[in-house]
C-alpha cells in the first residue's frame, strides 16, 4: 500500500453566483521516500492540493489517506495532532513568527508536547546543526538571510522528524544561488529517507524530483518519473 | 519553548499594545479600588465620630404626660418629675451583657438657679466625661476643673457680661467662671456647668441626676439592644436611642457607595470594552501567525489557551498596578473628604477582589477574540500573506 493515496479528490470554491473546481477527481499514489514535485501554472490547484493534504482544507469529495489514517475522518483536533506528527510545512515565504529567535521558532511544533524545554531545546539545535544553521540559534528572523530563514522554516519542519514534508514554493522569494542551495539541503534530506512533497512552478526545480506531477485547471495532466539523464544533472 | 513562552515573547514584543490594554483594565479596578476603600474609610470615620464623638443613648425619668415641648419650645404643663433617677443605680448599666460597647455614662443634674434677677439653668455633669463627650464645645478659657468652678454658655455670658476669671455668688455660694462656651446655637448655649456634686448640692438634689446621656461604642453594636439591656437594669426610667444623625449620615455614605458603584461598574465595563477591541484587532493582526500555529499541529483548544493566558498576564498586571494606584488615590483624595486622618490598611481582600476583577473582565472581554482566533481556517490564515 501507498505511503500517502490521494483517492479522487475534488475541490470547488463556490460563491453565490457559481462554482469554481480547483482540483477535479485527482488520484495519486505515492511511496515513502519520494521526492515529489507538483507543478503546474497559478490557479492550477497545486495550493489547494498541498492544503488538502496538509489537513488544513476539508476536500469536496474524496479521500487522503497517510500512512494508513484516513486524514478527514478526523475530527478538527485530532487532524491537528496528525499534522504535528506526521506533517512538516514549510511555507511559502518562511512563515517565520517574527518575536521568536531561529531556535524558538523551530521549537515552536513542539511547544504543546510534554517534554522538558531543555529536550525541546536540544532537539530544535541538533535540526538547526543539520541544515547548517549551528551559529545563528539565537537571531531574530529579522537578522538573517533569505536563506537562512528559509533554513530556519526547513529545520522547524523537521523537528518532529514527520514522515512526510510538505514544502508550498519554498524557492518563491529567494534569488537563484540560494534556491539552488535550498534545494540541494532538500535533496540531501530526501537522500536520508525522508519522503517530500513539493509544490513549484519553478521550473529550475524540477530536475530534483524523482518524480513531477503536473496539474492543469485541478486535473493531473503528466506524472513523470525522472529520466536517468536528469538525475545525472541535478547531481 | 511552551504556550505560555510564546504568549510572554508575543507581549513582550508587542509593548505599547500590551500597555494600552493594561492601563485599560488598570483605569477600571482603581476606580473600584478608590470608591470602595474611599467609602470603607469614611464609614469607618463615621463610626469612629459616633464612638469618640456624642451620646447615642439619652436615659429620662419616667414621664407619664407627653412632652409639650419641642426645639427648645416649653409650652408648660410639664410634669415635674414625678419619678428621679438615683445616681446609685447607675453603676446597673455597667451590669449589662453589652457592657464593653459602653464608651462612657455621663449622668446630669438640672435646675433652675437665681443670679441676681435673672433665673438660669445650672446642670451639674461629671466634668471628666463631659467634656470628653462633648468634643465640638470649645471653651475660652478652662473647662470645669474644681467644685466651685463653672463654664458659661455663651449667650448666658452675653447677658450676665461674664467672662472667665469673674466670681459669680449663686444661693450664697461663690463660684469662678473657668471658661465661656463658644456659641453652639444650641440649648447649651444657655447653661451654667457646674460639676455635679457642686450642683446637686445648690439645687438640693442630692444622689438624683436629671438625665444620662450613654456613649455606646457602635461599630456594628446593636444600639436597640442595649437601650432593651439598660431598661431591664433601670426599670424606672425612659431609655432612647438617638439614631437620626447617625442613620443620616450612614444613609448619606450609603448613597455615595451605590452611586460609587454604578460609576466602577460602567468604568470596568469601558475597559471591557477595551480589551475587548485591542484583543480582536490583535487577532486579527495575528491572523497569519494563527494560520502557522494551526499547520504546525496547535489544536483549536491551544490557540484558545494562546490568547487567553495572553489575556490572564495582562489582567494580573492590571490587577496590581490597579489595586495600587487605587489606594494611591485614595490616599490622596480622603483628606479632602475628612477632617480627620483615616489609616488606609492593607486590605488582602480588596486586593484580591482587584486582582480576580481584572482577572475576570480580562478573560471575559478576551474570550471572544479567542474563540474567533481559534475558530480561524488555517488556510485563510496562510493566505494572508
Amino acid at each position: 500500500m501507498a505511503f500517502l493515496d490521494i483517492q479522487n479528490l475534488r475541490k470547488t470554491y463556490c460563491n453565490e453566483a457559481d462554482c469554481i473546481v480547483a482540483l477535479d477527481h485527482v488520484s495519486l499514489k505515492i511511496k515513502e521516500g519520494v521526492f515529489l514535485g507538483v507543478m503546474g501554472p497559478s490557479g492550477s490547484g497545486k495550493s489547494t492540493l498541498l492544503s488538502i493534504l496538509g489537513g488544513l482544507c476539508r476536500p469536496s469529495e474524496g479521500q487522503v489517506v497517510i500512512d494508513e489514517i484516513d486524514l478527514y475522518a478526523l475530527s478538527s483536533e485530532k487532524r491537528a495532532d496528525f499534522r504535528r506528527e506526521y506533517l512538516g510545512f514549510v511555507f511559502q515565504a518562511f512563515n517565520l513568527i517574527p518575536y521568536l529567535t531561529a531556535r524558538e521558532n523551530v521549537m515552536l511544533p513542539l511547544a504543546v508536547k510534554n517534554i522538558s524545554v531543555k529536550e525541546k531545546r536540544e532537539m530544535a539545535s541538533q535540526v538547526l546543526e543539520r541544515v547548517g544553521l549551528g551559529q545563528r540559534f539565537n537571531h531574530l528572523p529579522t537578522q538573517l538571510s533569505g536563506g537562512e530563514q528559509e533554513r530556519v522554516a526547513i529545520a522547524r519542519a523537521l523537528v518532529n522528524a514527520p514522515p512526510l514534508i510538505l514544502a508550498d514554493e519554498p524557492t518563491g522569494s529567494l534569488d537563484s544561488s540560494t534556491s539552488r542551495e535550498i534545494m540541494d539541503l532538500f535533496q540531501q534530506l530526501n537522500s536520508e529517507g525522508q519522503t517530500i512533497l513539493m509544490v513549484t512552478h519553478n521550473v529550475e526545480n524540477r530536475p530534483y524530483f524523482d518524480r513531477t506531477v503536473v496539474l492543469r485547471d485541478g486535473r493531473v495532466a503528466e506524472d513523470q518519473l525522472r529520466e536517468p539523464k536528469a538525475l545525472a544533472q541535478a547531481g | 519553548m511552551k504556550l505560555s513562552s510564546i504568549a510572554f515573547n508575543n507581549l513582550r514584543r508587542r509593548k505599547s499594545r500590551m500597555a494600552f490594554l493594561v492601563i485599560g483594565l488598570l483605569i477600571g479596578v482603581a476606580t473600584v479600588v478608590t470608591l470602595i476603600s474611599l467609602s470603607s474609610a469614611l464609614t469607618a470615620d463615621v463610626q469612629h465620630k459616633m464612638e469618640n464623638y456624642g451620646a447615642n443613648i439619652l436615659i429620662t425619668p419616667r414621664s407619664d404626660n407627653l412632652s409639650l415641648s419641642y426645639g427648645g419650645i416649653t409650652l408648660g404643663g410639664v410634669s415635674l418629675d414625678p419619678t428621679e433617677i438615683y445616681q446609685a443605680d447607675l453603676e446597673k448599666i455597667g451590669t449589662i451583657r453589652n457592657n464593653r460597647n459602653i464608651a462612657a455614662v455621663a449622668p446630669k443634674v438640672l435646675g433652675a438657679v437665681n443670679i441676681g434677677s435673672e433665673r438660669v439653668l445650672l446642670m451639674g455633669v461629671d466634668a471628666d466625661k463631659e467634656f470628653h463627650l462633648k468634643r465640638w464645645w470649645s471653651i475660652i478659657g478652662q473647662p470645669v476643673t474644681a467644685e466651685n468652678e463653672l463654664v458659661i454658655g455663651s449667650a448666658v455670658a452675653a447677658k450676665l457680661a461674664l467672662s472667665p476669671g469673674d466670681a459669680l455668688d449663686i444661693s450664697g455660694e461663690q463660684f469662678t467662671i473657668s471658661g465661656v462656651l463658644e456659641k453652639t446655637g444650641s440649648q447649651d448655649d444657655q447653661l451654667l456647668i457646674g460639676s455635679l456634686p457642686t450642683a446637686q448640692r445648690v439645687l438640693n438634689k442630692p444622689g438624683v441626676v436629671s438625665l444620662v446621656e450613654v456613649a455606646a461604642l457602635c461599630a456594628d453594636c446593636p444600639v436597640s439592644d442595649m437601650v432593651n439591656q439598660i431598661s431591664e437594669v433601670l426599670p424606672g426610667v425612659d431609655v432612647n436611642a438617638i439614631q437620626q444623625v447617625v442613620k443620616t449620615r450612614m444613609h448619606a455614605l450609603d448613597q455615595f457607595r451605590a452611586f460609587s458603584l454604578a460609576i466602577a461598574a460602567v468604568v470596568v465595563l469601558i475597559g471591557g470594552l477595551v480589551v475587548f477591541v485591542t484583543m480582536m484587532g490583535s487577532v486579527n493582526e495575528r491572523t497569519r501567525e494563527i494560520g502557522i500555529f494551526r499547520a504546525l499541529g496547535f489544536r483549536r483548544s491551544h490557540v484558545m489557551k494562546l490568547i487567553l493566558f495572553e489575556s490572564v498576564v495582562v489582567s494580573l498586571l492590571a490587577g496590581l498596578l490597579g489595586y495600587f494606584s487605587g489606594i494611591g488615590a485614595t490616599w490622596a483624595i480622603l483628606p479632602f473628604m475628612t477632617e480627620h486622618h483615616v489609616m488606609l490598611q492593607w486590605n488582602p481582600i480588596l486586593a484580591g477582589l482587584a486582582v480576580s476583577l481584572a482577572v475576570v473582565v480580562g478573560c471575559l472581554a478576551s474570550f471572544y477574540p479567542a474563540l474567533h482566533a481559534s475558530r480561524l481556517d488555517p488556510t485563510e490564515a496562510l493566505r494572508a500573506l
